[in-house]
């Protein structure tokens, strides 16, 4: 488990994994708190020494600093912290379970809708039971991840599956484009459940065990729409202001992603090409067989050679169709997604530099005003341990990202050329048959 | 090759080359056209060496006169097709240009496949016209039509007719014509076919060459993933640039089934050959039938068979003994020679069909025999793409677990 790896890199150095670059563990290290308000958090941070080392154990990354007051980020419970520390020393003991199923159509007088089966097996103590069953439509997936990228802003949330694919299907119904987006619903579930942070959110845990009436309900708290538009045009503004002023790493980290996301995504239309064309090449090879077995109606020497390469091609029709679902039921799936992820990276990394501007257009102020420098100075301080505890945050998060997409990626292709090393065989074994008949 | 009246070794024959030519057409125009080099070996018994005996120039033109010459000569024969005049049932990256070196290229081949095909044929072989084909350059043209062959060629209307009106061919004949409509129709499908499927592989394949391009340059960014990235792109390259080869390859297989696409005219000529023959036999006695009747009539006064002798007659009164007598004398002398035209037809006829038929048989073990080769040489580059896929795809896979 990535949390896993986290905490362990945490235990061995005193340093959140990513963030080795010579900073103090003293500032760094995370602390196990109770639920308090931002500000005591970040002061405890800085109190921090080695007589604390035996927290390391519960440690998380720095990226817990900068949730918001209404979500605890611990839970405090005796059973849950041993529940954690479990989850920390035994890599493969996973203890939520996420699936999606059953895509159902709702017909109501105003619209028609989908709504998913999400079904949360759980052994963790905050729960209040080992399983849950809720209806959830993709609306209320937009929620959820609005409210994770609220609460962690410089965390890389996954990527919702788009609200509908503009070219190709026109329906929205269409069975194909409901199973890919089920598909990838329970791929975002579970991999907010596999985030060492994200998976303790309390908006999380609502929206896998509440009730419709109480997901409703709990929705309708925190910031309107409104506020979070304002904050939006605020966002855009400062956001130039903070890319010049961006500290080398993040400089390179928008580097890659920039390029990564050019790439990745001609490589999702390259993908997409080929099974479209293994799709022609498919429809093609179920007219070639036949005319052997018509032609071999009028030779009476060759019906046996001419039924052989027959059989021999429709084999090779049914090789195909096979390497073609595993083409969209593994690659195309994963390249997509990490399509989909480069853009929330780079939002990421936007909001990062909006953070870092609002710091420096502070610090600006301080140089020219006079006025208020004590309140400026104040406010200053805070931003700065926010801008610390974001870029904390994101360049942790970043690591577990790349480690994550490396392995996604390596997987997916090698998935693929061991699918078109099958391809091959099973139609040389036909081939071979063939040969040895006639 | 058989030894013949005209070559006292066995022969080797070779279409070694191809050259773009430009000359002056019977229109005095500028046109540019491929000749192909013929070169004829002899080959000594003793120790299996050849020595160049002759060798000249001939365009495609030429091959098609020979042909036309041999259709009209040999009737009875099955006469091996040229390759196609123009390039057919092309997928979509072939040119159907005909002066693309590829088509050229396999004109070549098919070209020789001809007249290795006349060379090795019993009856066509010991041709003297096929004979200068191969050793007299200047001059050939000349001989050929000389020989008046374009004279004696049956005009395809008379043909046509007959097909429509013969009454009894011989049975065989009449399968045989609809084997080679099957033939052909079966074979035109499976090309068409084909060249789809080529089309569709060859989009298959080149597309995964752009994943060669986008790692290569992706992979300039990472440091872990790099080099796997980077190797597994040339594999897909190399992946992507296979597919010429394989098709290529599939091109002369199908130009082997072309060959028997063509072939099923050439039976389809032996058929309108005989259908011909046999209306004009149906002819001949009919008409002789009719003139006996006639003469019969006459000569015993009764008149069945409407006459237009008979109608004056009536109208114009009968007329004398004479001339009665003298019409009979002029039927039975036309009834006499009808009927040794009517032998001697019915003696061409059967001699044709037994001609044909052998000539028929032969072919059908040849077309049995090439064809299976055929298929068996398909399922071979099957294997072969097989092969060559699964190295390609396990390299490729090795370079991505090491990403």
């Amino acid at each position: 488990m990535e949390g896993e790896r986290l905490a362990s890199q945490a235990r061995s150095s005193g340093l959140p994994a990513g963030g080795a670059t010579g900073e103090s563990p003293g500032v760094d290290a995370p602390l196990l708190g109770s639920s308090g308000s931002s500000a005591l958090l970040q002061a405890e941070v800085l109190d921090l020494d080695e007589d604390e080392d035996d927290l390391e154990v519960f440690s998380k990354d720095a990226s817990l600093m900068d949730m918001n007051s209404f979500s605890p980020m611990m839970p405090t419970s005796p059973l849950s912290m041993i529940n954690q520390v479990k989850f920390e020393d035994e890599p493969d003991l996973k203890d939520l379970f996420i699936t999606v199923d059953e895509p159902e159509s709702h017909v109501t007088t105003i619209e028609t809708f989908i709504t998913y089966r999400i079904i949360t097996k759980t052994s963790r103590g905050e729960f209040d039971s080992s399983e849950f069953e809720v209806r959830r439509r993709y609306q209320d997936f937009l929620w959820l991840k609005g409210k994770l990228e609220e609460a962690h802003p410089t965390l890389i949330i996954p990527p919702l599956p788009e609200k509908f694919i503009v070219k190709g299907m026109v329906e929205r119904f269409n069975d194909d484009f409901i199973e890919t987006r089920r598909k990838a619903l329970q791929k975002f579930l579970n991999r907010i459940a596999d985030h060492p942070t994200l998976t303790f959110n309390e908006d999380f845990k609502v929206f896998l065990t509440a009730q419709a009436w109480e997901l409703s309900s709990h929705k309708k708290q925190g910031p309107g729409l409104l506020s979070r538009m304002g904050q939006t045009v605020r966002a855009v503004a400062l956001s130039m202001r903070g890319v010049k002023s961006r500290p080398e790493e993040f400089m390179e980290m928008n580097n890659f992603i920039e390029i990564f996301s050019q790439k990745i995504n001609l490589i999702d239309k390259i993908s997409q090409r080929i099974y479209k064309e293994e799709r022609e090449y498919s429809d093609e090879m179920k007219e070639y067989g036949p005319i052997h077995v018509l032609w071999s109606a009028s030779e009476e020497d060759l019906v046996d050679s001419l039924r052989g390469v027959a059989r021999c091609l429709d084999q090779c029709c049914k090789a195909t169709e096979k390497r073609m679902s595993g083409l969209s039921e593994a690659l195309l799936p994963a390249v997509h997604e990490y399509v989909l992820y480069s853009e929330m990276v780079m939002g990421v990394m936007k909001r990062r530099d909006q953070i870092q501007a609002e710091l420096d257009s502070k610090v600006e102020a301080l140089t020219y005003k006079k006025a208020d420098t004590d309140l400026l100075i104040e406010e200053i301080g805070k931003l700065e341990d926010k801008v610390e505890c974001a870029n904390n945050a994101l360049k942790a998060d970043w690591e577990r990202w790349k480690h994550n997409m490396q392995n996604d990626i390596k997987s997916a292709f090698t998935d693929m050329a061991e699918e078109n090393i099958h391809y091959y065989e099973q139609e040389q074994i036909v081939d071979f048959l063939q040969l040895q008949n006639d | 090759m058989t030894e013949n009246n005209f070559w006292l070794k066995k022969i080797e024959i070779n279409v070694s080359e191809a050259e773009k030519r430009t000359g002056r057409n019977a229109m005095n125009m500028q046109e540019t056209y491929t000749a192909y080099l013929i070169e004829t070996r002899s080959v000594e018994h003793t120790d299996g060496q050849s020595v160049l005996t002759d060798s000249l120039w001939r365009r495609y033109s030429e091959f098609e006169l020979l042909r036309n010459y041999l259709l009209v000569y040999y009737p009875h024969i099955v006469v091996p097709p040229l390759p196609e005049k123009r390039a057919e049932f092309v997928w979509h990256k072939l040119s159907a240009d005909n002066m693309d070196p590829d088509f050229v290229e396999r004109r070549r081949i098919g070209l020789e496949n001809f007249l290795l095909r006349v060379a090795s044929h019993p009856i066509l072989c010991r041709d003297k016209i096929f004979y200068l084909f191969l050793t007299q350059e200047g001059n050939w043209k000349e001989t050929v039509n000389e020989t008046g062959f374009q004279l004696k060629a049956d005009s395809r209307l008379k043909a046509l007719n007959a097909t429509f009106r013969v009454k009894n061919p011989d049975k065989r004949f009449t399968e045989l014509k609809h084997y080679s409509d099957e033939l052909q129709s079966v074979i035109s499908h499976l090309l068409r076919v084909r060249a789809r499927v080529a089309d569709r592989l060859y989009g298959v394949y080149k597309v995964h060459g752009n994943y060669g391009r986008v790692f290569s340059e992706w992979s300039a960014i990472e440091k872990e993933m790099g080099d796997g990235l980077q190797s597994a792109g040339h594999h897909m390259d190399v992946y992507a640039s296979s597919i010429d080869d394989i098709l290529e390859d599939e091109e002369h297989y199908a130009d082997q089934l072309k060959e028997y696409l063509f072939y099923a005219e050439a039976l389809r000529a032996v058929c309108r050959k005989h259908e011909l023959m046999q209306y004009d036999l149906e002819m001949a006695a009919q008409d002789l039938a009719s003139k006996k009747q006639q003469c019969e009539e006459l000569a015993t006064g009764t008149v069945r068979t409407f006459s237009l002798k008979g109608m004056t007659t009536k109208l114009f009164g009968q007329e004398t003994p004479e001339q009665r007598e003298a019409r009979i004398k002029v039927l039975e002398e036309q009834i006499s020679e009808g009927e040794q035209q009517l032998k001697s037809k019915n003696l061409e006829g059967r001699e044709f069909v037994k001609n044909a038929w052998a000539d028929i048989e032969r072919f059908k073990e040849q077309k049995n025999r090439d064809l299976k080769e055929a298929l068996i040489s398909y399922a071979v580059m099957q294997i072969s793409m097989c092969k060559k896929g699964i190295q390609v795809w396990t390299n490729a896979k090795e370079c991505f677990s090491k990403m």
